[in-house]
């Protein structure tokens, strides 16, 4: 039964358990009352929340007129935190699908939350297209039915693709992330004695029953949902891309758009399991399952997608300069030493500087430094998408239409308000749903044991 | 080797026996030892995927990613067709002076759907297969086996009683037989 990967390797799960201690030490934090500090959490993502609501309904009722864009800059902060909310939305598939194919076991605590994320990161983000609209109640439009103007939506449109991408991402990793979470919750009926709480769990648990066949179609199903996942979690972030990639704007015409994209997208994306992972073992007593193995392990994939990143920052500056066409090089000198160039150097310092920093192991296996720099990593990423966007836009080709753009407090609370419902949605995510697979640590425990006495063994 | 698949509230029946263990290794063992006895095994009841289940009990390979498959290439044939019938058939649009029939800006929306339904199909074909249902007055067979319980579920008759399960299985740790 045991696999060895190498005595050297530390055990995932700590404390040699048995698996009754595991459905306990998972459950119990649900079936108790919260600690204060989750009450904290809350108030505070709450109110974020409700001021961002409150910004939506201004934009929504006011209109677009009160967002900073002009005539040259018509694409800003909005997009960018479109875009900073889509990639942050793509490590979760990534770590259940892409990292269940290569069989890598430290996944198994960690999915669920992460797939969770997911959810809510594509709910942030899809809020935006929506409230873009200007208005919202037209928001069918850009779904192909038959209506009377008997106009189609433009297939060719990278803009279109997206609406397909999201939706088909969002269902898919809603899907996924349900057929992983029935055993569990099953596990949790089970547990609760009566009530209208038990009620609603075996109603949510589908009478799964755990026989030998039905485990049998579960894992296939979801081994085989992972395999159609992962070319989704690469098309969804390229077909973003592609929205500022197909046009002809220096700075967005590049070829070297999807896996720089992508390679983004992953890196926030993880920055931001760390910083929620972070939180959560310290919220829910995970310390046993979340271990700094697991930390380990992300930051060496933050190390991995952040080098891509400052690669594709490199191709980037030497292909403006290569193409000889005055337009990009303009772009990107501009973008550097330009009014703008502060982002542009918060984004290069947050985003190439911060990830190096993980080469150094005492720094990778800190917790509270690792925590620290998952948060400038997104700050980094959020940048990076405002730069992108932002000085592409701002100088165009005719220098007459040049401006500037500065967002307003609207738009600063549209930002606030989704990072509001997203920590409110997984701080009662945590609270409702096992925040660990229950079975998928059950299936490893006994190698995990088994390492961690032959790692007594050889310390003697 | 029959194997039925499990009827509702097996364990009030008394034509089962189950045997209740606290540890995958020892219900292997069980199950190795009760296939050579040739007796009927109904089903098995536990916790997480065990591996080697499937073999001993001899359950056949799922068809659910061949459904995935069929369904997702629908999806891919009936996107790329739709998209085809509209820029050529239905309302022919000249953009940007690009032919109507593009084929390469057919190819995301195309894969998207593929991926859509034969995700979905798949993962209906499981809840469908295993008659997965929302159901409020569900009752598990036992509350302990989400937890930490492994149960084999034996069919009995005049020749297979508790007690000579107990012989069968003798030497093997059980926690109990009902």
């Amino acid at each position: 039964m045991s696999i060895f990967q190498s005595s050297l390797r530390k055990p995932l799960i700590e404390g040699k358990k048995s698996y009754q201690e595991i459905t306990s030490q998972i459950l119990d934090p649900l079936v108790n009352k919260p600690i204060k500090l989750w009450y904290f959490a809350i108030t505070l993502s709450g109110g974020a929340m409700l001021f961002g609501l409150l910004m939506m309904g201004w934009t929504i009722w006011q209109g677009i007129g009160t967002w900073g864009e002009n005539r040259t800059v018509g694409w800003a902060f909005e997009i960018s935190t479109f875009v900073w909310w889509i990639g942050i939305g793509h490590a979760g598939t990534f770590i259940s699908a892409i990292l269940l194919l290569f069989r890598q076991r430290w996944r198994n605590s960690i999915n669920r939350s992460a797939e969770a994320m997911t959810l809510f990161a594509v709910i942030c983000a899809a809020l935006f297209p929506f409230i873009h609209l200007g208005r919202p109640l037209l928001t069918f439009f850009i779904f192909p039915y038959p209506n009377t103007r008997l106009l189609w939506v433009n297939f060719n449109s990278p803009l279109v693709w997206d609406v397909f991408a999201i939706a088909t991402y969002f269902t898919i990793s809603l899907v996924f992330w349900y057929v992983g979470l029935i055993p569990d919750i099953a596990t949790l009926r089970d547990k609760l004695r009566k009530g209208l709480k038990k009620t609603v769990y075996n109603f949510l648990s589908f009478s799964w029953k755990g026989s030998a066949r039905d485990w049998h179609r579960h894992e296939v199903t979801s081994i085989m949902l992972a395999a159609i996942a992962t070319p989704l979690v690469l098309s969804v972030h390229s077909i973003v891309s592609m929205d500022f990639a197909d046009s002809i704007l220096p700075g967005w015409h590049t070829t070297i758009f999807p896996p720089y994209f992508v390679a983004g997208a992953i890196y926030s994306g993880f920055a931001m399991v760390l910083t929620l992972l972070i939180i959560a073992r310290k919220l829910m007593n995970l310390e046993d399952f979340i271990t700094v193995e697991h930390v380990e392990s992300m930051n060496k994939i933050l190390i991995a997608t952040g080098s891509i990143v400052a690669l594709a920052y490199i191709t980037e500056t030497f292909m403006s300069w290569y193409s000889g066409i005055e337009y990009e090089q303009y772009m990107l000198q501009n973008r550097m030493t330009g009014p703008y160039a502060w982002a542009y150097w918060i984004m290069i310092i947050c985003n190439v500087g911060s990830a190096q920093l993980l080469w150094i192991k005492k720094l990778r296996r800190s917790l509270l430094f690792t925590f620290f720099i998952s948060i400038v990593i997104n700050i980094g990423m959020w940048f990076e998408r405002f730069v992108i966007i932002v000085t592409s836009l701002h100088r165009d080709f005719l220098p007459s239409s040049w401006t500037m753009y500065k967002p307003t407090i609207v738009e600063y609370g549209l930002l606030i308000g989704t990072l509001g419902i997203f920590f409110t949605a997984f701080l009662l995510f945590i609270r409702v749903f096992p925040v660990i697979s229950i079975s998928e640590e059950k299936s490893i425990l006994k190698t995990e044991n088994a390492l961690q006495v032959a790692k007594e063994i050889h310390h003697g | 080797m029959p194997y039925r698949s499990q009827k509702k509230s097996i364990m009030d029946n008394k034509d089962y026996i189950s045997v209740y263990f606290d540890d995958e290794d020892p219900m292997l063992q069980a199950l190795r030892r009760l296939k050579e006895n040739n007796l009927t095994i109904i089903d098995v009841l536990t916790p997480f995927p065990v591996h080697g289940i499937d073999k001993l009990l001899s359950v056949k390979r799922t068809r659910i990613p061949v459904g995935g498959f069929i369904f997702g290439a629908l999806g891919g044939i009936l996107a790329f067709w739709f998209m085809t019938w509209v820029f050529t058939v239905s309302y022919p649009l000249i953009i940007g002076g690009k032919p109507f029939f593009a084929l390469p800006s057919f190819v995301p929306i195309t894969f998207e759907m593929t991926v859509l339904f034969a995700g979905l199909s798949m993962a209906a074909g499981m809840f469908l297969r295993s008659k997965l249902k929302p159901d409020i007055r569900f009752k598990p067979a036992d509350e302990r086996i989400t937890d930490n319980m492994f149960v084999i579920v034996i069919g009995s008759n005049a020749n297979t009683t508790r007690e000579s399960i107990r012989t069968v299985l003798s030497g093997i740790s059980i926690i109990e037989i009902r």
